[in-house]
């Protein structure tokens, strides 16, 4: 890289700075529904003839508008870089570089400005990826944990252990995770994968209520007015009561099947306590194949009304807001009609973490 | 918005012709959209190989099986790489050479869940000559120009968060005049939508069932002079609507595939209803009548075609039937190799089917009870259990066709 003329070239473009932040301005502006998208259109192609020298300010504008805006941004970078190449142009590789370190600046960006530098500068990239092992963006840890996870299988024994523990330090990736774990226990190290990952498994669970007809989706049943341990209600079939159940499953998984029976048609509901240290932004994460609806705090965060199609780990990123001290997670799961084998699931599996999908774990009391 | 049956009608479909007649594709050879020039599954001016062999291959970054299309002498190919396949390429190549000409990248802002059959990057591009509308499954939707630079991008999602089945969509967009349509039909947040080809902003957004769905919407005239309008498919049956304004023409509700599409050929809507229900729309909002019906003619999961006056149906046993489109008379069946995930093609005399363990087959639909002519098997990459699920494009004397790691051209 002809680092060199890069003073130059900024020099060169510093009168059109206003035009070009006016550009990224529109980018950022784009509104739901297409809003915005006209003047994002011209936008656009002033940004990418604006050459490399955008690259800077297009990163310091990611992550200020919604993600449907990051993609125009992106595509732009994406351009510039494209068209660099085929010209021969020079790329602002130290301050890509400079910006992806900052980890004050906003995860979109950074993941953008490593995305381009891949694609600017191969050998920086990966000189630099290694150093991400913590970084504060999950999607940026993978690719050092699978330096480390490569690493380690190249060790054997006490080496080998102290390489998959580190590992495992970091790892946020159920995929890698899973690996990592796996090959501990080959080495008879213990791994507490509900720990790691922050599920929840102390529930109280309530029910059956009624989903004849999938109608109990939209029903309210009594414990969304109201969290009293001690009630009484009436249910789909007689009197139903609130009871504790703990979830065994490595991956939190709490199974109504099993505290209220195999049953088809059915709404339920598990609610916990979560004590928190401090007020803070989180994530609760959800992985769930049948209908479902989360509230914090008696707020409703979300809810998903559709059945047997798929389930995985943190399949539903609900961003929320903890108390300091004790808050309320309550959710609904409602089975379905259908008979087939692969529809006998009602279950759920909750963690609370935060946007690095580090576990954030209850505190005691 | 939801609109009834209108009499304005006869005046939006004046519009809607115009704006159709100032972007019909330029080149013959277009295979622009998913099965081809008016979603018929047909190359007009085409010749299948009847032996194909391997011209060329070009590995791709990540899994798919959204077909290729053709505009001019450019490919469009949509894949899908990362971890939960969050990277969503669009791939223009030189169709001759397989050689790369640009590509850009998206970051999906839906979901990315998909069965590991299948993948987000499942549904095909469309183009009307002069620019490409690329749709992933995870309702991320964006608008290029031939040259690669971004006339708009839609986050689907984002509008409309609880859209999304978790086993994937795969519904192809089509575009008719200045409207891109999509649909975006699911179990829960079920729609619909036109929108503006100009810049990405709704035009028109209807409620459909709650139901999942895998089928792509087709355009379809009235008569050679009429602008086309775009037919849905859902579980109750068929709905017209006037692709300018998403006004309501005319209905089929008597059921019909969620996964398999309807073909339309010379005004004839053949519809995977009940088997195979050849419908005649008329003018009106009256709804279509009914030519003939045929439970013979069954296709599974994949969309039947028509070939001069037959239609051809694969049926989930990998039997090939070909049947009279005046009366759905069966005349001939044919056993091929399955199972089949991508749909038939056809051109000339020949239909061709690629089977999911990647066996090319030709059938000469003119021998007394068709034949086939040629196979070919791909090699695919059985360490990955490579599929293939995607749909062939047609171009000229070329066959394209897309795995999960590499496109291929075949030819003579």
């Amino acid at each position: 890289m002809k680092l060199f003329l890069l003073p130059f070239l900024c020099l060169c473009v510093g009168p059109l700075q206003g035009a070009l932040d006016e550009s990224l301005q529109a980018l950022v502006n784009v509104g739901p529904e297409g809003k915005g998208n006209e003047a994002a259109g011209a936008a656009w192609q002033e940004v990418v003839r604006a050459g490399p020298a955008a690259l800077p300010a297009l990163l310091a504008a990611t992550g200020k508008g919604s993600p449907v805006a990051d993609n125009w941004l992106r595509v732009a970078g994406d351009a510039i870089v494209q068209n660099a190449h085929t010209r021969g142009q020079v790329l602002p590789v130290a301050q890509i570089v400079a910006f992806l370190q900052d980890t004050t600046r906003l995860a979109a960006a950074r993941r953008l400005a490593f995305d381009l530098l891949k694609r600017a500068d191969e050998p920086r990239a990966k000189a630099v990826e290694p150093t991400l092992s913590t970084d504060p963006v999950q999607e940026l840890r993978r690719g050092a944990v699978q330096l480390l996870i490569d690493a380690a299988k190249t060790k054997e024994g006490g080496p080998a252990k102290a390489a998959y523990l580190a590992a495992l330090e970091v790892v946020r990736d159920e995929d890698q995770t899973r690996i990592i774990a796996g090959e501990l226990r080959k080495l008879s190290v213990p791994v507490d994968l509900p720990k790691h990952f922050g599920f929840i498994t102390q529930w109280q669970v309530i029910g059956p209520f009624e989903n004849t007809g999938r109608q109990g989706f939209e029903t309210v049943f009594p414990p969304e007015n109201e969290i009293r341990l001690d009630a009484t209600y009436d249910g789909k079939s007689g009197p139903v009561k609130w009871q504790p159940f703990t979830s065994g499953d490595e991956y939190g998984k709490l199974d109504f099947n099993k505290p209220l029976g195999m049953l088809k048609e059915a709404t339920a509901y598990s609610v916990a306590t979560f004590y928190s240290t401090e007020e803070r932004d989180a994530e609760i994460r959800l992985g769930c194949k049948d209908g479902w609806k989360v509230w914090l705090n008696g707020q409703y965060l979300f809810g998903r009304d559709e059945y047997h199609r798929g389930q995985q780990m943190d399949q539903y990123k609900l961003k929320c807001h903890l108390h300091k001290g004790a808050n309320t997670i309550l959710v609904k799961c409602c089975q379905n009609e259908q008979k087939e084998a692969w529809t006998v699931e009602w279950e759920f599996q909750l963690r609370v973490c935060d946007s690095a999908g580090t576990a954030i774990l209850t505190a005691a009391k | 918005m939801t609109a009834p049956f209108s009499p304005v009608m006869r005046l939006l479909s004046s519009f809607s012709l115009l704006a159709f007649l100032l972007t019909v594709p330029a080149w013959a050879a277009d295979w622009p959209q998913f099965r081809g020039p008016d979603s018929t599954a047909v190359a007009p001016d085409a010749q299948i190989p009847a032996q194909p062999k391997i011209d060329w291959t070009v590995p791709l970054p990540g899994r798919g099986l959204a077909s290729p299309i053709i505009v001019g002498n450019k490919l469009f190919l949509t894949c899908a790489s990362g971890p939960k396949q969050e990277r969503l390429h669009l791939f223009c190549l030189d169709a001759a050479t397989g050689g790369q000409i640009w590509e850009r990248q998206l970051l999906a802002t839906g979901r990315t869940m998909s069965h590991p059959k299948t993948s987000i990057a499942s549904c095909t591009p469309c183009s009307d000559g002069q620019r490409v509308f690329a749709l992933w499954s995870c309702n991320d939707l964006g608008a290029f120009d031939l040259d690669g630079n971004l006339l708009w991008v839609r986050g689907l999602t984002t509008d409309y968060p609880n859209a999304s089945n978790s086993l994937g969509m795969a519904s192809s967009p089509i575009v008719i005049g200045e409207t891109v349509v999509v649909m975006i039909e699911n179990d829960s947040e079920s729609y619909s939508l036109g929108l503006d080809a100009k810049t990405g902003a709704n035009l028109w957004k209807l409620d459909r069932p709650k139901a999942a769905n895998w089928t792509s919407p087709v355009p379809w005239r009235a008569d050679a002079h009429a602008a086309p309008v775009a037919v849905l498919q859902s579980s109750k049956g068929l709905l017209a609507v006037d692709a300018a304004s998403g006004s309501r023409l005319w209905e089929y509700a008597e059921g019909a595939s969620t996964m398999s599409s309807s073909v339309v050929a010379a005004g004839v809507v053949y519809a995977p209803s009940n088997g195979v229900t050849a419908l005649s729309p008329g003018a009106g909002d009256a709804p279509p009548a009914q030519l003939w019906r045929s439970k013979q003619i069954n296709p599974a999961t994949v969309s039947p075609l028509v070939l001069g006056d037959r239609i051809y149906s694969l049926n989930g046993a990998g039997v090939i039937s070909a049947a009279e489109t005046k009366t759905g008379d069966l005349q001939w069946k044919l056993r091929l190799t399955g199972p089949f995930s991508g749909s038939p093609v056809g051109a000339g005399t020949r239909v061709l089917a690629v089977n999911e363990k990647g066996l090319v087959q030709v059938v000469d639909t003119s021998a007394p009870q068709g034949a086939l002519t040629g196979s070919l098997q791909l090699p695919l990459n059985a360490e990955t259990k490579e599929n293939i699920l995607c749909t062939p494009a047609i171009s000229g004397n070329h066959v394209y066709i897309r795995t999960d790691s590499a496109l291929w051209r075949l030819g003579e």
